[in-house]
Formats: structure tokens, C-alpha cells, sequence
């Protein structure tokens, strides 16, 4: 019992992570209709500027974090800026497929960046124990969960109170409205990818504690797509109840392969590709996504 | 006799697959051309050439599927490698203990077997695709091709396992061993011929299915499905038959292109792959045929002219143990070119085609 618990909790370390990358997913595509698969490329542009960062002496790892994340929305702004703003109006696949060029050439780049040594994050935690009652569990997984929670919550006070979030939330409702209401529906866009790139440099962080960043590393960051398919392309609980829910199977599937045994060895690593496809059989739009209204 | 393009006298004119006579003289051209080059060329760029006939065969399914129809899919590399790995075991060695294998090893069999058993688990994929629409569709397509990545490396009495991989099916035609050296022409040269003939059927094809009443109902679903569904197009039989028609084209794609090499791995099937289609069809131009093909020229080739490249830019490795290197160069200007061509010139290769022939129809009056 205390194993499988342990279990679980390693499964909501990681699944936070994805909550974070997909809650990224879910503030683009809810403000601008466009799927951004270059998440993936900022997590690890993210994650390459913490390796360089944490080698300044002064700077510790959340330090590092914090700046790595700012510059990474500033860059996401500007990609905003000079290759989405120009595809307002066009079809969303087009949008789409340039935003999966966009990942191509920025992880292209940052592979250039790790180049052919591993690079570590430095996290102060590595694979080290601590004890949570009954339970053992690693401290990168405590503090993921930790950082998402906060960042989650923080995340919908924001979008509950302040002025900007409102904007926000009205430009997800209804752009043409929002912008007869005096919003600017352009700097809403250029918020939500700069939002987007600062979460997925903090998840990248996170993701790479404990271990070294490889250019096979963007692998975490595409489970987040089955993620927010299950939670729904439009919904932020969603992406958390989604992201939790992945991980914790994950790594159960991972954990209990005997049961897995019938998808051959690593099954871990579809079982969530496996798990959206069997909702979206049931539940065309995900549990908590909005049902499109069909109308000529 | 000289006549304006798009002006036709007959409904006989309007109904041809080539309604003016500058089209026939191109595609004639071409297939000389076409005929012509294996014995202008060297062995190693006949194989390149004859990859790039293979890209546009898959190149033209996808340009069926979303070009046309519209439906996004991102799991084309996945319906390439269920038809490569059914013409392998179709045409494999039935002797070896460790991998399936029936021995019949002529193309007339294991191609349209191949091409017959990706239309089928198309189909299969089609129910799912009627239900969803756009992303939702891409994202899907894309969990397509991991798990079946992960099938491919699992299932080894097919595929071999990751890392060992197997024989990729043997091209024999008519009983005539075309992967090997006869008398009179080369491997390369006669495996050329070959792709190239099956490039023009299969385009042919392609650009007959793409008039027909089942282009139009693919167009109306492109343009508006839901619109179309109320005018009587039957969506789901129309993109179960777009699903089928484009798995066919990657099945066959998928068994030729490792056909050329002799030698398949499972990890080849990858994201990388569908990219590298998805790059083709709109760096030609979605929606046409000749748009798919350009593309798929183009985007081969590319390869081939960064390699050139290494040598004139010394910061730039050939080694791909160092960076940054000739790789990531050639994925940064695939990326590069997605990017440009989606933003600059969406009709792809073939609206820079469509705008010098513009030029010339108004002549002189073309501003």
C-alpha cells in the first residue's frame, strides 16, 4: 500500500509537470484558436538558458529558473510577434504547421546549445529522499508539485481578479466582442504565448531535476499533448486534472509492468498516446472541453 | 492550334486531364526527361532521384488527404511503415526462424498488398477521424505514429526490433529482378525506370480520383464540412474514403522507399517522417498533384544541396558528432522553409507557377 502511494506521488511530480506545459497549451489555444506545438522547442530553449545560468557563480537555480523563464516568454512574445501576428485569419492547420516549423528550428537551435556533452540543471535536490509521514518520495518530485501548485493557483487568482486577466478571459469568450469593448485582443495573443513560453521554461526546469538534458529531453513536453486532448483543448482545470491524471498512470504503467506486459517492454511511454485514444472514442472533446457548436 | 488557357470551346476541351496544349507539352517533356535520366546521370544521384519518386507517391496521398479533403493528419509516417512492413514479410525469406516471411518476392503482389493493407487500418482510423475535427484530428494522427513507433520496435517476428531491423521487400517484376544488376543497365538505373513508371501511374491516378465527383466532395469538405454534410455529401463515407485513398498511397510509398535501400528499421517511422511530408505538400502546394511532386523533389533534394553547402561554410560540420553540423542545418531550413513558404507564398511551389503563367496570360498587359 505505502508503495503504491509512492508511486502515485511520483506520478504527480511528473504529471504537474505536464499540467504546467499543457496549461501553456491551453492559454494560447484559448485566447487565439492556434495550438502551439513549438512548446515543446520553448521547454527546451528553457531549459538550456538554466544549464547556462546556474554556471554564474552568484546565481542559484532559482535564480536561474526565474530568469530563464522571463527570457524565454520574452522570446515566445517575439516569435509572436514576427511569425504568428502575420497568420491572423488564415486557417488554424496552417498556424498549426507553423508552429511545428517554429519547434523544428528553435530545438534545433538549442540542441546546438547542449551540444554533445549532457548538461545538468543544477537543481539543489538531485535524486535525493525525504520523508512525507509514511512515505519516501523524492524531492524534485515534492517540489514540482509545490511549484505547479502555487503556479496554478496563482495562474487562475490572476485570471479571476486582475484587469488583464478579465481582458483575457473576454478574448477567450468572444474576440470581435472583446475588441468592440475596447481590449486589445493583439496584446492579449502576445501575453498568452509570453505566459506559455515562461511556463514551459519552468516545467523544463523542473522536468530536467534529478537529470541531464539530452536532445531527447522535448520527448516530456509531447506528452503534454496527450494531456490536454484528454483534458480538453479549451479548459485550464482540464489541463491540471489531466496532467495529475496522466502522470499517475504513467507511473503506474511504469512501476507495475506485469499489467502492461501485453504493449511489450516500455509501455510507460504510449500508455498516455493509449489512454487519449480511448476517451476521445467516448468523448470527442475531452472530459472537461467545450462541445464545438456545429453551424453552417 | 495556339489557344488562351481556360478557354475552351467544347465540353470535350473542358473534361480533358490536360486542357491546354502547354500542359501536354510539359508533361511530355517531363516523361522524356524522365526516360532519359538514368542514363545522364551517375548511380549515386539516380538513387537520390528515385527516393524523391517514392516522397512524391506518399507526398501525393497526403496532398489527397489534407490538401484535399482537408482532414489534418500528422501520422502519415505511421501508415508508411504498415505498408513497408507488409510487403517485407510478404515478400521475406519464409526460411528464417526468427521473422515472418511468405517468399513471394514480385512487386505485382506486394505492392498492392501493402498499399490494401494501410488503406484497411485507415479505415479502421477513419470512425475516429469523423468525430473529430481540425487539432483535435492532428493531435490524434500524431498519437498514431508513437504508438505505432512503439508497436514497430516491439513486434519483432515483423520488424526485427529497434536497433536489428530486417530486409525491406525485393523488387522483382514480371519475375525480372530489378534490384540487381542486368545486363545492359545498373541497379540504380533500372530501379529509376521503376519508380518512376509507378510515380506516373500512380499520379495519374491520383489527378483522375481528384476531378471525379469524390474530389468534389472531398473540396466541399475542405472548404466547410459541416455546410457540406448539409448539402448532401456523405462525410463519412467521403473521409473514410480519403483516410483509405491516402493510406494506400503511403502503404505503396512506405514498401517502394525501402525497397531502394533493401534494408528497413522501425525507428524510421517517426514524427520526423510525417513532418517531412507535411513539408512537402506545402512547399509544393496543398491540393494539387504536380504541387505534391514539386515538393517532394524539392524537399529530397534539399538534402543534397546542404550537403554541397558543408563544404563552402567552414563553420558548419559534416560530422554529426559535432555542432553545429550539416543536420541541424538541413532541419533548421526545413523549418525555415515551412515558415516562409506558409507566410509568404501559401499556394506553395506551384502558386509561383501559377503566378508566371498569370504573368504571361495577361502579356502585355501584366501588372
Amino acid at each position: 500500500m505505502i508503495s503504491l502511494l509512492e508511486v502515485v506521488f511520483r506520478g504527480l511530480g511528473q504529471g504537474s509537470i505536464y499540467a504546467l506545459i499543457a496549461l501553456g497549451f491551453v492559454i494560447i489555444y484559448k485566447s487565439s484558436r492556434v495550438i502551439s506545438f513549438a512548446q515543446p522547442g520553448f521547454m527546451i530553449a528553457g531549459v538550456v538558458l538554466v544549464t547556462y545560468l546556474v554556471q554564474i557563480p552568484w546565481l542559484g537555480f532559482f535564480a536561474a529558473v526565474v530568469v530563464a523563464a522571463l527570457l524565454t516568454a520574452g522570446f515566445a512574445l517575439g516569435v509572436e510577434r514576427t511569425v504568428i501576428r502575420p497568420m491572423i485569419g488564415r486557417p488554424v492547420f496552417a498556424i498549426a504547421i507553423i508552429t511545428i516549423a517554429l519547434d523544428i528550428v528553435i530545438r534545433t537551435v538549442a540542441h546546438a546549445g547542449i551540444g554533445i556533452n549532457v548538461r545538468h540543471v543544477g537543481d539543489p535536490w538531485g535524486l535525493t529522499n525525504t520523508s512525507l509521514g509514511p512515505l519516501t518520495v523524492q524531492q524534485r518530485h515534492l517540489a514540482a508539485v509545490i511549484t505547479a501548485a502555487v503556479l496554478v493557483t496563482a495562474l487562475f487568482l490572476f485570471f479571476r481578479y486582475t484587469r488583464i486577466g478579465l481582458a483575457m478571459r473576454a478574448v477567450a469568450e468572444d474576440q470581435e466582442v472583446a475588441l468592440a469593448q475596447g481590449v486589445g485582443v493583439g496584446m492579449v495573443f502576445a501575453l498568452s504565448w509570453a505566459m506559455a513560453g515562461g511556463l514551459a521554461a519552468v516545467a523544463g526546469a523542473f522536468a530536467a531535476a534529478g537529470r541531464s538534458v539530452d536532445p531527447q529531453f522535448w520527448l516530456i513536453a509531447l506528452t503534454a499533448l496527450p494531456v490536454i486532448i484528454l483534458g480538453g483543448l479549451d479548459s485550464l482545470v482540464g489541463a491540471v486534472v489531466a496532467g495529475l491524471a496522466i502522470g499517475v498512470v504513467q507511473a503506474l504503467a511504469a512501476a507495475y509492468p506485469a499489467y502492461v506486459a501485453f504493449l511489450g517492454s516500455n509501455a510507460s511511454l504510449i500508455v498516455p498516446w493509449l489512454v487519449m485514444l480511448l476517451v476521445l472514442v467516448v468523448r470527442p472533446y475531452g472530459l472537461f472541453g467545450t462541445r464545438e457548436v456545429e453551424r453552417v | 492550334m495556339l489557344t488562351r488557357p481556360l478557354l475552351h470551346t467544347s465540353y470535350r476541351s473542358d473534361m480533358s486531364l490536360l486542357d491546354s496544349w502547354t500542359k501536354r507539352a510539359l508533361l511530355l517533356g517531363l516523361l522524356a526527361l524522365g526516360v532519359a535520366t538514368p542514363l545522364l546521370l551517375p548511380d549515386p544521384d539516380l538513387r537520390l532521384l528515385s527516393t524523391a519518386c517514392v516522397f512524391a507517391i506518399g507526398a501525393i496521398g497526403l496532398g489527397l488527404l489534407t490538401g484535399s479533403a482537408g482532414q489534418v493528419s500528422l501520422g502519415h509516417a505511421f501508415f508508411l511503415g504498415v505498408g513497408c512492413y507488409t510487403a517485407a514479410v510478404v515478400s521475406g525469406d519464409p526460411d528464417d526462424a526468427r521473422l515472418w516471411g511468405f517468399g513471394i518476392s514480385e512487386i505485382l503482389i506486394w505492392l498492392p498488398a501493402a498499399g490494401l493493407v494501410a488503406a484497411a487500418v485507415g479505415v479502421l482510423i477513419a470512425p475516429l477521424a469523423t468525430r473529430l475535427r481540425g487539432l483535435y484530428l492532428a493531435i490524434v494522427t500524431l498519437g498514431l505514429v508513437f504508438v505505432g513507433e512503439h508497436f514497430f520496435e516491439q513486434w519483432r517476428s515483423v520488424t526485427g526490433g529497434a536497433r536489428a531491423g530486417r530486409a525491406a521487400a525485393e523488387p522483382v517484376l514480371f519475375g525480372y529482378p530489378v534490384g540487381q544488376d542486368g545486363a545492359f543497365f545498373t541497379e540504380q538505373q533500372q530501379i529509376f525506370w521503376l519508380m518512376f513508371g509507378l510515380l506516373v501511374v500512380f499520379a495519374l491516378a491520383a489527378r483522375n480520383l481528384s476531378r471525379s465527383s469524390v474530389g468534389r466532395a472531398f473540396n466541399a469538405i475542405r472548404d466547410r464540412d459541416i455546410a457540406a454534410g448539409t448539402i448532401g455529401v456523405n462525410l463519412f463515407k467521403y473521409k473514410t474514403i480519403a483516410f483509405g485513398v491516402s493510406s494506400f498511397y503511403a502503404g505503396c510509398a512506405g514498401a517502394l522507399l525501402y525497397a531502394i535501400t533493401g534494408h528497413v528499421n522501425p525507428t524510421e517511422f517517426n514524427l520526423v517522417l510525417s513532418v517531412l511530408f507535411i513539408a512537402m505538400v506545402l512547399v509544393g502546394g496543398a491540393g494539387t498533384v504536380s504541387g505534391a511532386i514539386a515538393g517532394a523533389f524539392f524537399i529530397t533534394l534539399l538534402g543534397r544541396m546542404t550537403e554541397g553547402l558543408g563544404g563552402w561554410v567552414p563553420v558548419i560540420s559534416t560530422q554529426s558528432n559535432q555542432t553545429p553540423n550539416i543536420f541541424q542545418l538541413q532541419n533548421l531550413l526545413y523549418g525555415a522553409l515551412i515558415i516562409g513558404f506558409l507566410l509568404y507564398e501559401p499556394r506553395g511551389l506551384f502558386g509561383i507557377w501559377l503566378r508566371i503563367r498569370n504573368w504571361w496570360k495577361s502579356y502585355p498587359f501584366s501588372y
